[in-house]
């Protein structure tokens, strides 16, 4: 489902920086309208082939015959596999993902509300794992073998291998139940529910257009904990992967000939062994916040959160197979948007392919 | 790079010392609840067939008969203030209360009635049936059902049905009756308002609906001039809380006053803490294995008998299913008319061995189990597998979910299922209907009940089932269904296990919550915090 591709090769006598830029671009879009398709395809007959009846999901274990017979040619599920595809092809390019049967409620409209949760906890858990993600790696890089070394291993290796779902109740338990620092599972308190009113859907950015300061720091206890559990993910992968990443440039013949030249030990890290790690780093953090964009059922589950992860998985479980599709397709064009996106940064940000 | 990181860590920490100010209780007029509520499909309560719709529901509309759940299920008056019954049990005259209003302010008059009964027919969604079954279809059910003047229903049903059977499918949420100059109003293209309906009501009841997200949560608003008077308090919150753990949490907290779903383990722990109750109600939902007839060895009286034989039901009982279920081994749960108590089959192994063995099958078998993999059902489906297991009898656990092993079910090609089955209304008649009525056996049969599916061919049965619907005398009624159980708990390709109890965990502040036989019974009006 990855789009990634490598940087052209740097080549003396290229031709108009402008010229490369619209082939590499346009090879770029290919992709995207490939893999989109492709994405459509497979979803659409795995979704036709489990042996699960969608009829279930509208009319329930106890509606008579006649009700489940025009349920059924209400679905469409009558006609021909590939005339179902076609059909919904068609719908999905004028914006129409159809109807949820559990929600009962446009496709569009759903995700419209689900994704600005998964959003606000993926980007808040990135932002974390960015944070102290980053430092870490380059601590344990710096002090190779030394304590900072075993201590940003130990958190790689929690953030890994402990179960989301265990460090989520623990989490709650000691956070929320025993010190109560901060606000349990769901969104927003009682007291504040259909006060802010909702533009964005990321209620906190909603609170803050509405000036309503105590709902934003209410909203803001109530997420705190699931990002930071997600954080903590972000963290163990981002931490790695800096380390191996500054290992690898701090070996470089530049980083002795800045050091030969008496460059602090600081510049010497910050100003030119960072700089080089950013590019693939960037990658590194770009794939781990569309993994969390994706949504995380179980931080969802725990946490009362009603993300996409969740909505997906409900779908799943409920054979409702529009929300399954339409969610689907989402995750799948954020992922290859933000790929997109971080292929072109990449571009901007090296300059041998700049 | 580090004055952001600082910034960072500063306002981090602010944040937390503000937060601790901000995390209140629960404000005292408003009830909050925790629940599992992804059920719902829809709150139009002509369509709504899950649990937490139909609660819903139940909360929101009035109906012509309600239940009273303190006095053993009784009938009460509830739109209807009183009822007749022709001498030929065809035709009910419904006198309506007067002065009623709708959420709306619209009065509530016998057009309501007409429309709400015409609405659901014709609708036909999953609870239709329920009153169709009395003869109603889209095409005549302004003639059966008329207005004879602004307070008076007449509603002519198709056969001398037993008049407690068109009652108790009266108290159903289907029977509901809905705002019509409302919903009319909102009606489009045609659908009879059921887009609209979904989402929002058009109620009597003791709370409209105030807003609801799906997966997420509804909003109840007191009706404040209900004509039982005032709802206790202002307003019900229910929100969606997937995870019990999660649930126990919250409660603990007292950032909800009642959490509705928690399991085994959670009960135990929440006991011990002062600050909270446990509320608890028999529920319809019975626990039960189907044995599918095709199976040659499941064909065998013997063998079914064999293996009713071979569940450890005292043991699954205490060790898996503590608190909520009990055992039950008859097709009517407690609480219904005619309801027995008896519990004929307990762990033998020696009785099953000889039974196998005349059977022909000493040595045992191997069947196979289509099992929804979720808490209970699995660590049920295992204890089992290991009793029979006993008597040398391999049961191989085909793990699948709910609409998958379902799918399977419906297409009679499983060996066995274990699953739940829940009454569709208050009345002996549905579960006698699905356990104990197979009119056509074939593949492409009109009616497939649980029978069916299991491919039982009981075509003696089914005429005693089908005359005891007819029955207008409801003491013999009643010895009708416990004989009927009796004989069905010999025979019969179904194994009987439990019963379900639901359990609620409260705030000790809280008062008044009741849990009733089905979802059309769990009424929020009475519930109050001091």
């Amino acid at each position: 489902m990855t789009a990634v591709t490598q940087a052209p090769p740097c080549r003396a006598s290229a031709p108009g920086r402008l010229g490369r830029w619209g082939r590499a671009l346009s090879r770029e879009l290919t992709t995207v309208v490939i893999t989109t398709f492709g994405l459509l395809l497979v979803t659409f007959f795995i979704a036709r082939v489990v042996p699960i009846d969608p009829v279930l999901a509208v009319v329930g274990d106890r509606a008579p015959a006649d009700v489940y017979e025009k349920a059924r040619l209400a679905l469409g599920l009558d006609k021909p596999l590939w005339h179902q595809f076609a059909i919904y092809v068609g719908k999905v390019f004028t914006g129409d993902l159809g109807t949820s049967v559990l929600t009962s409620q446009k496709v569009v409209d759903d995700i419209r509300t689900v994704f600005p949760a998964t959003l606000e906890l993926a980007t808040l858990g990135t932002l974390i794992g960015v944070v102290i993600g980053v430092p870490l790696g380059i601590l344990a890089a710096v002090n190779q073998g030394r304590w900072q070394d075993q201590i940003a291993r130990v958190v790689g290796l929690i953030g890994y291998s402990v179960p989301v779902f265990w460090i989520g109740l623990m989490a709650l338990l000691l956070f929320y139940a025993k010190l109560g620092w901060v606000a349990g599972p769901g969104r927003i308190s009682v007291v504040w529910q259909d006060i802010v009113t909702t533009r964005t859907g990321v209620i906190m950015l909603d609170a803050a257009l509405d000036g309503e300061w105590e709902a934003f720091w209410d909203a803001f206890s109530h997420l705190i904990l699931p990002a930071a559990v997600l954080g903590l993910l972000s963290v163990a992968y981002v931490s790695r992967m800096t380390r191996s990443f500054m290992i690898g440039e701090l070996q470089q013949q530049y980083v002795i000939a800045a050091r030969v030249k008496g460059v602090s030990e600081a510049a010497v890290i910050w100003r030119h062994a960072l700089r080089n790690a950013a590019v693939p780093l960037f990658t590194v953090i770009a794939l781990s916040y569309m993994h969390l964009l994706e949504g995380s059922v179980l931080t969802e589950t725990i946490f009362a959160w009603p993300g996409l992860g969740r909505y997906l998985t409900n779908a799943l479980l409920n054979a409702d197979m529009n929300a399954v599709l339409g969610g689907t397709l989402v995750v799948g064009v954020v992922f290859i948007g933000v790929n997109l996106l971080t292929d072109i940064i990449g571009r901007l940000a090296d300059p041998r392919v700049r | 790079m580090r004055h952001v990181a600082k910034l960072m860590a500063v306002s981090a920490f602010a944040g937390l010392m503000t937060t601790t100010a901000v995390i209140a209780q629960t404000p005292k007029d408003t009830v909050v609840m925790a629940k599992q509520i992804d059920d719902i499909i829809t709150l139009d309560p002509a369509e709504a067939f899950e649990f937490s719709g139909v609660e819903v529901g139940a909360n929101v509309y009035d109906k012509l008969i309600n239940i009273d759940i303190a006095k053993n299920n009784e009938l009460i008056p509830d739109l209807a203030e009183s009822w007749t019954v022709s001498p030929d049990n065809l035709t009910y005259t419904f006198k309506l209360r007067k002065g009623v209003k709708f959420h709306s302010g619209n009065p509530l008059t016998a057009a309501d009635v007409v429309y709400s009964f015409q609405r659901a027919v014709t609708l036909n969604k999953s609870p239709g049936f329920i009153l169709r079954q009395f003869g109603f279809v889209a095409e005549n059910v302004l003639e059966k059902v008329k207005a004879v003047d602004e307070n008076t229903v007449q509603i002519t049903v198709s056969k001398p049905f037993a008049p407690t059977f068109f009652y108790n499918c009266l108290t159903s949420g289907v029977a509901a009756i809905v705002d019509s100059k409302l919903v009319k109003a909102n009606e489009k293209d045609g659908d009879w308002g059921n887009g609209w309906l979904k989402l929002n009501s058009a109620g009597s009841g003791a709370y409209k609906v105030r807003s609801y997200r799906p997966n997420e949560q509804y909003t109840l608003d007191a009706n404040e001039s209900w004509y039982k008077g005032a709802p206790k308090s202002k307003r019900i919150v229910v929100r969606h809380v997937a995870e019990p753990a999660s649930q126990r949490l919250l409660v603990e907290k007292g950032d909800v006053d009642i959490a509705r779903n928690l399991s085994k383990d959670q009960l135990e722990a929440v006991k011990s803490n002062d600050a909270i109750k446990i509320v608890q109600g028999d529920k319809g939902y019975i626990l039960y294995l189907g044995l599918n007839q095709k199976n040659p060895n499941l064909a065998k009286p013997e063998v079914r008998e064999a293996l009713k034989l071979l569940v450890d039901y005292a043991s699954i009982e205490k060790n898996i299913l503590e608190g909520t279920y009990k055992g039950h081994e008859s097709f009517l749960p407690q609480g219904f008319l005619g309801a027995i108590s008896d519990k004929p089959y307990s762990l033998n192994v020696a009785k099953a061995k000889e039974l196998l063995a005349k059977a022909g099958l000493a040595n045992g078998f191997t069947v196979t189990m289509d099992t929804r993999s979720v808490a209970p059902i699995t660590d049920i489906a295992q204890a089992i597998q290991a009793t029979w297991a006993q008597a040398g009898i391999k049961l191989e656990i085909i793990p699948g979910d709910g609409k998958q092993t379902l799918t399977k079910y419906r297409a009679r090609t499983h060996d066995i299922y274990i699953g739940q089955w829940g009454p569709d209304y208050l009345d002996p008649h549905t579960n006698a209907e699905t356990f104990a009525i197979n009119e056509d056996n074939g593949e492409e049969a009109k009616s497939k009940t649980l029978a069916w599916r299991n491919a039982w061919d009981i075509p003696q049965m089914t005429k005693v089932t089908q005359g005891a619907v007819l029955e207008s005398d409801a003491a013999k009624r009643k010895t009708t269904y416990e004989g009927l159980q009796r004989d069905h708990q010999k025979v019969s390709p179904f194994v009987i296990m439990f019963q379900q109890i639901e359990v609620s965990a409260e705030r000790k502040n809280v008062n008044g919550w009741v849990i009733g036989p089905s979802s059309d019974t769990n009424r929020y009006a009475t519930i109050v915090k001091n």
